[in-house]
């Protein structure tokens, strides 16, 4: 599995009342096969899982992805580091299903032939080729999801990075995202609020004030945030 | 109102090169705007109608598309009964209606994919004075992208609107809409960002 390491890495924003720190210096070392992030709205678990694969660049510390600086080599560490967010209908650019696997792939294949053969074969492996003409604006939240991580998973990425990717979807869809999510060969960092996905991981951090406020295995820190929330 | 509109298909028109087919509309959208007389205008329509059989364009899809023109050229053409007389109308009206025919062939035979290669091609000279060709077609297709999102977008916020009971109101509309669609913009940045794209 790759290395994510946080040295001391935080963000704060200048605001007119003075600095707000959205994460306060946190130093970590992510090697597990699956890291789940839980948290209340607000608690800096988006920041610090943005801050990956250099979305949110830090403004104390340094973020390394197998010794690469997000910062200094964001776009070597955007070709390992893939990230999903909660809402796909942000996500997918292009008009049909097809085409925004093709997106994702124009980097790597020029060729426009090979390129929707290789694309059509990511949308086979999701169960999503009979849709690969279909408008994606069509889809339904669950196959707009799965679409989306198709789209990112298309580069073959050492990491994923998901934030909240089950939030908008109903029960069989969040088990199945889940489900795969949890079965990749990637090193997955899951940023989530559906605590039997996070129980079904390696290690969960606990982020609550802008901190890392528990760090172990998954059992007992589901149990020290649902302690936390329910006093 | 192009967009979404493509099926995919095998016809003559389908193979048919990406700039060729730029080319002949331009061609054809030159010839339209230029000859002026009735029996071209019925001539250019069925022109029109004929590319549409050839690209065997479902009729549902012309019929949707045309009927957004109608409304646009119904109001011209009655600016025109009303300026020139009726005869200058209905050409306008036949010439606008095969303008937009020739559009809606051209969309439903040719992917947005083949439009942006076809574009990274052509952008491709001008690699030398710093125009990344990539970045040119991504725009191109963002923005081509950016319309049904917007229209969901328009039609959410109404609709939030009216729950409130202030449906009568635009600012209670027109204000948050252009908060989300600023905020939809700052979401696909980072999701394109996310993706790598724009990179190098």
């Amino acid at each position: 599995m790759p290395l994510i390491e946080l040295d001391a890495a935080g963000v704060a924003v200048a605001t007119p009342d003075g600095d707000r720190v959205l994460l306060e210096p946190t130093t970590l070392a992510l090697t597990e096969h699956r890291v789940a992030v839980v948290g209340a709205n607000g608690s800096g678990k988006s920041t610090l899982a943005r801050m990956l694969n250099g979305l949110v660049a830090p403004t104390t510390g340094a973020v390394r992805v197998d010794g690469l600086d997000v910062t200094k080599q964001g776009s070597a560490v955007r070709r390992k580091v893939a990230f999903s967010f909660t809402d796909p209908a942000a996500q997918l650019v292009m008009p049909t299903c097809v085409e925004d696997v093709e997106l994702s792939l124009r980097r790597r294949e020029r060729r426009a032939g090979r390129r929707r053969e290789l694309a059509l074969a990511v949308l086979e492996r999701y169960g999503l080729v009979d849709k690969a003409d279909v408008s994606v604006h069509s889809l339904s939240g669950g196959q707009r999801q799965l679409l989306a991580l198709a789209g990112v998973l298309a580069t073959d990425p050492d990491v994923l990075v998901a934030d909240e990717p089950t939030t908008l979807l109903d029960l069989a869809n969040t088990r199945r995202i889940g489900d795969l999510l949890l079965g990749l060969e990637q090193q997955l960092v899951l940023v989530t609020h559906d605590l039997d996905l996070a129980r079904r991981c390696d290690r969960v951090l606990v982020v609550e004030d802008a901190r890392v406020v528990h760090d172990g295995a998954a059992e007992a820190a589901v149990a020290a945030y649902e302690a936390s929330v329910l006093g | 109102m192009t967009v979404g509109v493509y099926r995919p298909g095998e016809t003559l028109l389908h193979r048919l090169p990406v700039g060729v087919k730029l080319a002949a509309l331009a061609l054809f959208s030159l010839s339209v705007v230029l000859v002026r007389s009735m029996p071209a205008s019925w001539a250019w329509l069925g022109l029109a109608l004929l590319a549409a059989l050839v690209a065997r364009t479902d009729l549902a899809t012309l019929l949707r598309a045309a009927r957004m023109i109608l409304v646009l050229a119904l109001v011209v053409s009655a600016f025109q009964w009303w300026i020139d007389g009726p005869a200058k109308a209905v050409e306008t009206l036949v010439d606008l209606l095969a303008l937009a025919l020739a559009a809606i062939v051209l969309s439903s035979t040719t992917s947005v994919n083949a439009m942006l290669d076809a574009i990274v091609r052509w952008v491709g000279p001008l690699r030398r004075v710093g125009v990344d060709p990539e970045r040119v077609a991504l725009t191109f297709s963002m923005a081509i992208g950016a319309l049904p999102g917007t229209v969901t977008l328009a039609l959410e916020t109404r609709d939030a609107a009216r729950a409130r009971g202030l449906g009568g109101h635009p600012r209670a509309y027109v204000t948050p809409f252009v908060v989300r669609v600023v905020a939809r913009a700052h979401e696909t940045g980072d999701a394109l960002h996310a993706r790598g794209l724009g990179d190098d």
